[in-house]
């Protein structure tokens, strides 16, 4: 067969094809188990990032059975689900938001004039972790997104067990540029944030994240969170999260369920 | 080796097959290294040696792909390498690169996923590094396997050389680290280096880039370019 023959060209574009998307398929398949592993690992390790109980030295699986315990909640009204009464289909090791926020049957559209952190959709029934000491909750640890420069930002804040000061915050995923707007994983800059104070005494959300240094002199330091230097765009964006997820339109109804002293149910 | 002169026979332009001396299998290896080295020398790769050497461990990580990937391109061209319409050459050799980038990528991630998110779109970006696709169609296209698999290793050494320079000095001057250990004690941190900034931004590579052509150049003055 000539080479430059069309039937000698298809048949080579057809048989590479073939070899490729087998050995292809071959390596995604083989390594999914591990890599969807890793990857629930990740998420984990930032819950206990941003609930400032992560330390390189400790088993994070242990940790995380040990001390938290997650909680489905109904975003809309702050209502807390007992784990029988789980919708369908919503479990707390394959919960994913991404999927949750966009699916018809457990998401639903953001209005564009409330849609502060541009994030369009989300879901209806999000997890949250509750961060326990004998029967006392220390923090609690929601799960926050928004758009930043590039990409969404999927993270969590964790408040503290006054509900109002911030003890921790991290990301887990994010497609930022590397050493400007990537920087939001940046352990010195994550440091700024505990002990920042959320709410003011009226229980709005007064917390900015500035563009430049705070001046710890200011009366308004303890509500402010240095901005990321080279990155105006993305600190904006973590400044609206943070507005959004913590204001009436995110997680207000829950928290005012959890300072009536609410349980399940 | 067999296999290899078997089709060295059936070959269209039945080159008369070369055997691999010991000698010319060290200059395949070594030659990109220093005298002919892809980035130095062809200036071809640029672009990810400037986005993944912030770090010494990216560096690593990302020239033993690439090093993987160029191999292993070299060897399946070369091996498929008379039976390529010449018509549809430059995609056969694509998808060759596409699918080992992505097997690559999928090991990155399942086992060192913590690198792979750093990272991020780089490792995809290798396909099209221009180093692999020169050498699938400079070398590979035309010289037996063995051969190329020697050129796709020494060019994919010569990529990591000057990639591993660069990242070794950029973590070193810009977070006083060395593989995250600290080395040079911060002054943030109590200590008297203050870091340079310059080194997280892409450009501090080309100036080292260029350092090191510089340096490899007065060391051999034959690959000064004449005007």
């Amino acid at each position: 067969m000539q080479n430059d023959s069309i039937k000698k060209t298809i048949f080579v574009a057809v048989a590479l094809c073939l070899v490729c998307s087998f050995f292809v398929s071959l390596a995604a398949v083989s390594l999914d188990e591990i890599q969807k592993e890793n990857k629930r690992l990740d998420m984990i390790k930032n819950i206990l990032v941003a609930g400032g109980l992560y330390d390189p030295s400790v088993d994070v699986q242990a940790v995380y059975e040990n001390k938290v315990v997650p909680l489905l909640i109904q975003l809309d009204t702050g209502q807390i689900l007992n784990p029988e009464d789980y919708p369908e289909g919503i479990r707390v090791g394959t919960y994913e938001i991404k999927k949750m926020a966009v699916d018809p049957a457990f998401g639903r559209p953001v209005d564009p004039g409330e849609d502060i952190a541009n994030i369009r959709n989300r879901p209806q029934y999000i997890f949250v972790y509750q961060v326990m000491e004998g029967d006392k909750l220390q923090r609690v640890i929601l799960p926050i997104y928004g758009y930043g420069l590039w990409s969404t930002l999927y993270g969590f804040v964790s408040l503290g067990n006054d509900l109002k000061s911030i003890r921790g915050i991290a990301f887990y995923e994010h497609g930022e540029t590397p050493g400007l707007g990537g920087e939001v994983d940046n352990a010195r800059w994550k440091a700024l944030w505990p002990g920042k104070r959320a709410f003011d005494d009226a229980g709005n959300v007064v917390l900015s994240v500035i563009k430049g240094q705070v001046d710890p002199k200011s009366a308004k330091a303890q509500y402010q969170v240095d901005g990321l230097s080279g990155a105006t765009i993305t600190t904006r964006g973590v400044h609206n999260m943070i507005n959004y997820w913590l204001g009436e339109e995110g997680y207000g109804p829950f928290l005012k369920t959890l300072k009536q002293g609410g349980g399940r149910g | 080796m067999a296999e290899v002169i078997e089709r060295e026979e059936r070959a269209i332009e039945a080159p008369s097959s070369p055997p691999l001396t010991a000698k010319e299998a060290k200059s395949l290896l070594f030659t990109p290294v220093f005298d002919d080295n892809p980035i130095g020398r062809q200036v071809l790769g640029v672009c990810s040696a400037l986005a993944v050497t912030t770090k010494l461990e990216t560096s690593v990580v990302m020239s033993l792909a690439v090093i993987f990937v160029l191999a292993l391109s070299n060897v399946s061209v070369s091996a498929i390498r008379n039976h390529i319409p010449s018509s549809v050459r430059i995609l056969v050799q694509m998808t060759i690169i596409a699918a080992l980038v992505i097997i690559a990528d999928q090991f990155i991630q399942a086992f060192a996923y913590s690198i792979s998110k750093q990272l991020s779109i780089f490792v995809g970006l290798i396909i099209t590094n221009c180093i692999i696709m020169g050498r699938a169609e400079g070398f590979a296209s035309k010289n037996p396997p063995m051969h190329s698999l020697l050129d796709g290793v020494g060019n994919g050494l010569g990529y990591s050389t000057i990639l591993i320079a660069v990242g070794f000095f950029r973590e070193l001057l810009g977070s006083g680290k060395i593989l995250g250990v600290d080395v040079l004690h911060l002054v943030t941190e109590g200590g008297w280096y203050t870091p340079n900034g310059l080194m997280l931004l892409s450009p501090s590579a080309f100036f080292l880039i260029g350092f090191f052509i510089w340096i490899v150049r007065a060391w051999k003055p034959e690959q000064v370019e004449e005007d």
